[in-house]
């Protein structure tokens, strides 16, 4: 395996409202940063993960291409899903050995509709989307399979928010209050924000990453595990695919400093924490994770870049970052980073 | 404030809908339903897939061309509660979602269940489907789930002739007259009233009856929540009234006064019915209304 590190992450303010900005518009600054910051503004491969339902539009994605300086052609591609998986790709990519460097970015706007029916669309089109089964009702079936008790929720939202507060790029939120039911059991404080916002990041390989950065977060490990679609033929109080693929990623070979979790509702952060293993003295979600900013299609990414973030300035050495995708947490992305 | 002129509405819409194939094993679980049966396909190993795949997911392989008939019934494993139904949702009222195990079968099937309140439901809660008028192969042609039947509502109906003698028929045609009668026992020094041929305490013969006054104060009382064809409207007084004169309080209704004012000690007179109207019955008497006199102090 060929060394691959991060060496540059930007992301958005994020926003609770449509600005107005178009998806290009959306994406350029953060391109922009990363460019400047590694100095680079051609790069040997570029990925990038959206979902064209967000903004309703077909091949939406190949608009947002308008913000990278795509010319002459670049060598580029796109996942239907979060940017995380965009970066895997380009980690992929990057092991073939005839490039150095990769751009990955994911956005999205859940603002523009209803993201609770719109998450409808991805399920499958014969048991599931024909009942109308949306967001919070499948999110709320796996809440009463878990169980948790409420304190130990509530307290995961209030952590998350007071982290978010501390995080410039994250929502705003008030400590939760009110015990109204979104769809019982999950509380309305339970349900992530509405979110529009993008992110990036640049992997790079061997003394390039060395040349880029002063810390390269470099990928020790890197797996993506999927479980049955239909929720019926799960255990929905547990996923086994997170836990294998933290095991195949190499969680455990190491105590984590700092796990960024793709956790959109409470109860997702007390099931990610037990498949991946993560005992106390791991800080869980630092910068608010998803209960403070849910840009979806870049939530993943950015939990990937936090988790980066935190070896860029020196403050840890040995990170983890988890992505999710696909109702009840479906499919699950795993990643190690290491000084 | 007028609306941004540059914001517009934008729908995503395929009319008439994708046409999907199913394949032959959804298209099989399919036909089944519309011929109002639940199969699921048994995998190599022999677990029973509803609602069935074209691949075991444990391990893969392709399930057998065997297909087993489960439910209708089965154990709700999983459930959530939908305060606010969605318009897209099966039901347009509150509504459980559930991971529902059918009998017979190994993986749970995902649908909506009909409760009166959640407080109806639990995991272990056994359920039946209802199926659609027309069903069509489609997974709604399972319209919903609904609880096992756990109880039922038993009429009960049976008519009599009753006949007002004695004691009662004199009473009656007292009521009748406008008047209520009673007796004295002259060894227990009590009034009774109704009017009664013998004294419940010591036995004797009662021959004294007595007119009583159709005045009296409240001793004690209920407030009844629950609808009676005699009572005006819920919630409604009754009340023991002790009758001037009488030792021992009869049972009445109280009206003319909102329930939360009745109190004991309350003067109360009874309210007749217009003469005309009137029969050898206690409906003569409406209900007791308060006269606006001082309290008694109750001994």
């Amino acid at each position: 395996m060929r060394d691959v590190a991060i060496v540059a992450f930007a992301q958005t303010r994020h926003t609770d409202h449509d600005t107005g900005a178009s998806e290009p518009e959306l994406i350029q600054p953060v391109i922009n940063e990363v460019k400047e910051r590694t100095g680079l503004d051609r790069f040997g491969f570029t990925c990038s993960g959206s979902c064209d339902y967000l903004a309703g539009a077909p091949f939406s994605f190949v608009s947002a291409l308008d913000a990278l300086a795509a010319w002459p052609p670049i060598s580029e591609s796109h996942v239907e899903m979060d940017g995380a998986w965009a970066l895997y790709e380009a980690w992929v990519r990057l092991q073939h050995g005839d490039i150095d460097s990769a751009l990955v970015y994911g956005f999205g706007k859940s603002s523009l509709g209803d993201l609770r029916t719109i998450m409808t669309l991805q399920l499958d089109p014969y048991y599931l989307a024909p009942l109308g089964l949306d967001q919070l009702s499948y999110a709320a079936l796996q809440a009463a399979a878990v169980g948790a008790e409420r304190p130990e929720l509530d307290e995961i939202v209030r952590r998350s928010r007071a982290d978010g507060r501390g995080n410039p790029y994250a929502l705003d939120l008030p400590d939760p209050e009110g015990e109204d039911f979104a769809l019982r059991p999950l509380r309305k404080t339970d349900v992530p924000p509405i979110t529009d916002g993008a992110a990036a990041i640049v992997l790079a390989t061997g003394d390039l990453a060395a040349r880029l950065c002063p810390n390269p977060a470099y990928i020790r490990g890197i797996a993506h595990r999927i479980e049955p679609h239909y929720l019926g033929l799960r255990d929905l109080a547990r996923s086994p695919s997170a836990a294998d693929a933290a095991r195949a990623a190499g969680v455990g070979k190491g105590p984590v400093e700092v796990a960024e979790l793709h956790a959109q509702f409470p109860h997702e952060e007390i099931i990610l924490r037990r498949a991946l293993e993560l005992d106390g003295d791991t800080v869980i979600n630092p910068s608010g994770g998803p209960l403070a900013a849910n840009p979806v299609m870049a939530t993943g990414l950015i939990r990937v870049g936090e988790a980066a973030r935190r070896i860029h300035d020196g403050t840890a050495r040995r990170t983890v970052a988890h992505a999710a995708s696909g109702p009840c947490l479906q499919q699950n992305l795993v990643t190690v980073l290491e000084a | 404030m007028p609306s941004d002129p540059l914001v517009a509405q934008h729908v995503l819409e395929f009319p008439g809908g994708y046409t999907r194939t199913t394949g032959p094993v959804i298209g099989r679980f399919l036909s089944e339903l519309r011929a109002r049966r639940i199969v699921g396909a048994r995998t190599a190993e022999g677990r029973v897939l509803v609602p069935p795949l074209e691949y075991d997911p444990a391990t893969g392989e392709p399930v057998t061309g065997e297909y087993v008939e489960v439910g209708p019934a089965g154990t709700i494993t999983t459930w959530a509660w939908v305060d606010e139904p969605l318009p897209g949702h099966p039901l347009d009222h509150p509504f459980a979602w559930a991971l529902i195990k059918l009998d017979g079968a190994d993986t749970a099937l995902l649908h909506a269940v009909a409760a009166d309140d959640p407080k109806a439901l639990s995991a272990g809660s056994r359920v039946w489907p209802v199926w659609r008028d027309r069903p069509t192969g489609h997974i709604t042609d399972l319209s919903h789930f609904v609880p096992e039947v756990t109880k039922i509502v038993s009429n009960v109906r049976a008519e009599y002739r009753l006949q007002a003698g004695g004691a009662l028929r004199v009473f009656l045609e007292g009521v009748a007259r406008g008047i209520l009668l009673g007796s004295r026992c002259a060894r227990c020094e009590k009034v009774y009233v109704p009017l009664r041929l013998a004294c419940p305490e010591c036995g004797s013969d009662l021959p004294d009856t007595l007119e009583l006054p159709d005045t009296g104060t409240i001793t004690t009382f209920a407030i009844n929540n629950l609808p009676d064809p005699r009572a005006p409207e819920v919630p409604f007084v009754s009340a023991y009234i002790l009758l001037d004169g009488a030792d021992i309080p009869m049972i009445a209704l109280i009206g003319d006064v909102p329930a939360h004012e009745v109190r004991q000690g309350m003067r109360v007179r009874a309210v007749w019915v217009p003469e005309n109207e009137r029969t050898a019955s206690m409906a003569n008497i409406r209900w007791f209304a308060p006269t606006g006199e001082p309290d008694v102090e109750l001994t």
